[in-house]
């Protein structure tokens, strides 16, 4: 198994416009910094794409948000993007906001072939328009389908030419579940090892579910809210 | 009256010994620098972590290493790191035990309002929707009343809503309530605040029985 690519460029190269996009991160903690560098490159446009946020106006998601090739985000949380919030509410950009939890579990149903569940996340809510309603245990709750996408776009910390992956702290969030949920899946990794390196007991992402694997570079890694307490003298 | 801090240090006094606790942004955030005294609790953050701890020293944040609130923290001693399905289903398995956010309004029927204000404000739901469908114990933390002087303790929600008939108490500037089929059931005063002052400021239909003590606060 050698899924190895030469870099982002490489990665991303029949990825068109009008596509379905999934992309790991949680604000700017764990984006696939590379790729999405090569997207706004490329200049491709009308892509839907699902994360759970669209970055700051100047970084992530909010790179492609700039340039207006993005038609339409599946996401939770929006704030923290001036631009994004401009393009919503004037109706240039379409915006499916669904619950964090059921983003998640609808990546992970997606990829793990269940095509739809029951939450009571969202019942009695806007979210809930259009969705089946059940009772179970005299509970109401929604039904929810499953997300897949032409491509998924993750970010690792370490991973080996099988594809298999292991993340670094809270940058883990939503990226093991849109691993899962691509046609084809592209891993972008800051620290490429050689098979056997990485303890079979401690991956986090099977290398089955990723077909392209390169070590990323200049990772920037930008702090949204940089947070800090004071030393006691 | 109390301030913020106020507020977290009251809903500080709700917790318990070997609680699992998901705080919200904002004013939840402040309950973590008032845990009382004996009180061992691992708090919860949306984005995939237990055992969060302290905002790091300068020097030494971490960008893989935050809260729901994107904010730099550091991981406490016995703290686990998993993904975003597997934090949700904390929440929505019911394996925590408390849950305190923020509200733009609250219905006296426990309705909530928190993501969007039509035409105006669109942040997203984040995780709110799944943490109020699904906890058993959900407290608001939130000034009694907005900045314009309107009730935010409501007949029902104006706004559209993040959860139903969810909230089981409402924390505020000036009060402690429950919610009960009756309504808001005045549970406590802030200190200097009466009766009066609270009725005036609260639109929904409030239950007021007997003598209704002031809040205990260091």
């Amino acid at each position: 198994m050698n899924k190895l690519v030469a870099n982002a460029k490489e990665a991303t190269k029949d990825i068109e416009s009008g596509m379905t996009l999934m992309l790991g991160g949680f604000g700017l903690c764990g984006i696939p910094e590379n790729c999405i560098a090569a997207l706004v490159d490329k200049g491709i446009n009308n892509l839907t794409c699902i994360s759970n946020n669209a970055g700051v106006d100047d970084f992530g998601l909010g790179l492609l948000l700039q340039k207006r090739q993005i038609k339409k985000m599946i996401s939770s949380y929006v704030g923290e993007n001036d631009e994004f919030e401009r393009q919503m509410l004037s109706g240039e950009l379409e915006v499916d906001l669904i619950p964090q939890g059921s983003l998640a579990s609808r990546c992970q149903a997606g990829g793990a072939g269940i095509p739809a569940f029951f939450t009571p996340a969202g019942y009695g809510t806007e979210v809930a328009f259009g969705k089946e309603v059940r009772y179970f245990n005299g509970k109401p709750h929604i039904l929810e389908s499953a997300l897949t996408a032409d491509f998924a776009i993750v970010k690792a910390w370490k991973g080996d030419r099988y594809g298999n992956l292991i993340f670094k702290g809270t940058a883990r969030n939503f990226n093991p579940l849109m691993a899962m949920a691509g046609k084809i899946t592209i891993a972008e990794v800051e620290e490429l090892v050689e098979p056997g390196e990485l303890d079979p007991n401690f991956i986090h992402t099977p290398g089955i579910f990723i077909q392209r694997i390169f070590q990323g570079e200049k990772y920037e890694k930008r702090i949204e809210q940089r947070t800090v307490r004071q030393r006691l003298t | 009256m109390l301030d913020k801090k106020g507020i977290a240090k009251r809903i500080a006094q709700e917790l318990q010994h070997n609680w699992y606790v998901n705080l919200g942004i904002g004013i939840p955030t402040l309950i973590a620098n008032y845990i009382p005294e004996g009180i061992d609790v691992e708090f919860q953050s949306e984005n995939g972590i237990l055992g969060m701890g302290p905002f790091p020293f300068e020097g030494e944040e971490d960008a893989d290493m935050i809260n729901a609130g994107k904010q730099t923290i550091t991981p406490m001693p016995g703290a686990s790191i998993f993904d975003s399905a597997t934090s949700f289903a904390m929440i929505r398995g019911q394996h925590i035990q408390l849950t305190v956010l923020g509200a733009m309004e609250v219905a006296d029927n426990g309705d909530i309002a928190n993501w969007k204000i039509p035409g105006k404000m669109v942040k997203g739901m984040g995780g709110a929707m799944d943490l109020v469908a699904s906890a058993d114990n959900i407290i608001v933390a939130m000034m009694h009343t907005n900045k314009r002087g309107k009730s935010k303790l409501l007949r029902q929600c104006t706004l559209p809503l993040t959860g139903v008939r969810c909230v089981k108490k409402v924390v505020t500037n000036l009060a402690v309530l429950d919610i009960t089929p009756q309504g808001f059931k005045l549970l406590e005063r802030a200190p200097g605040v009466s009766v009066e002052e609270i009725q005036n400021a609260t639109e929904g239909r409030l239950v007021v029985e007997g003598d209704i003590p002031e809040m205990q606060i260091d």
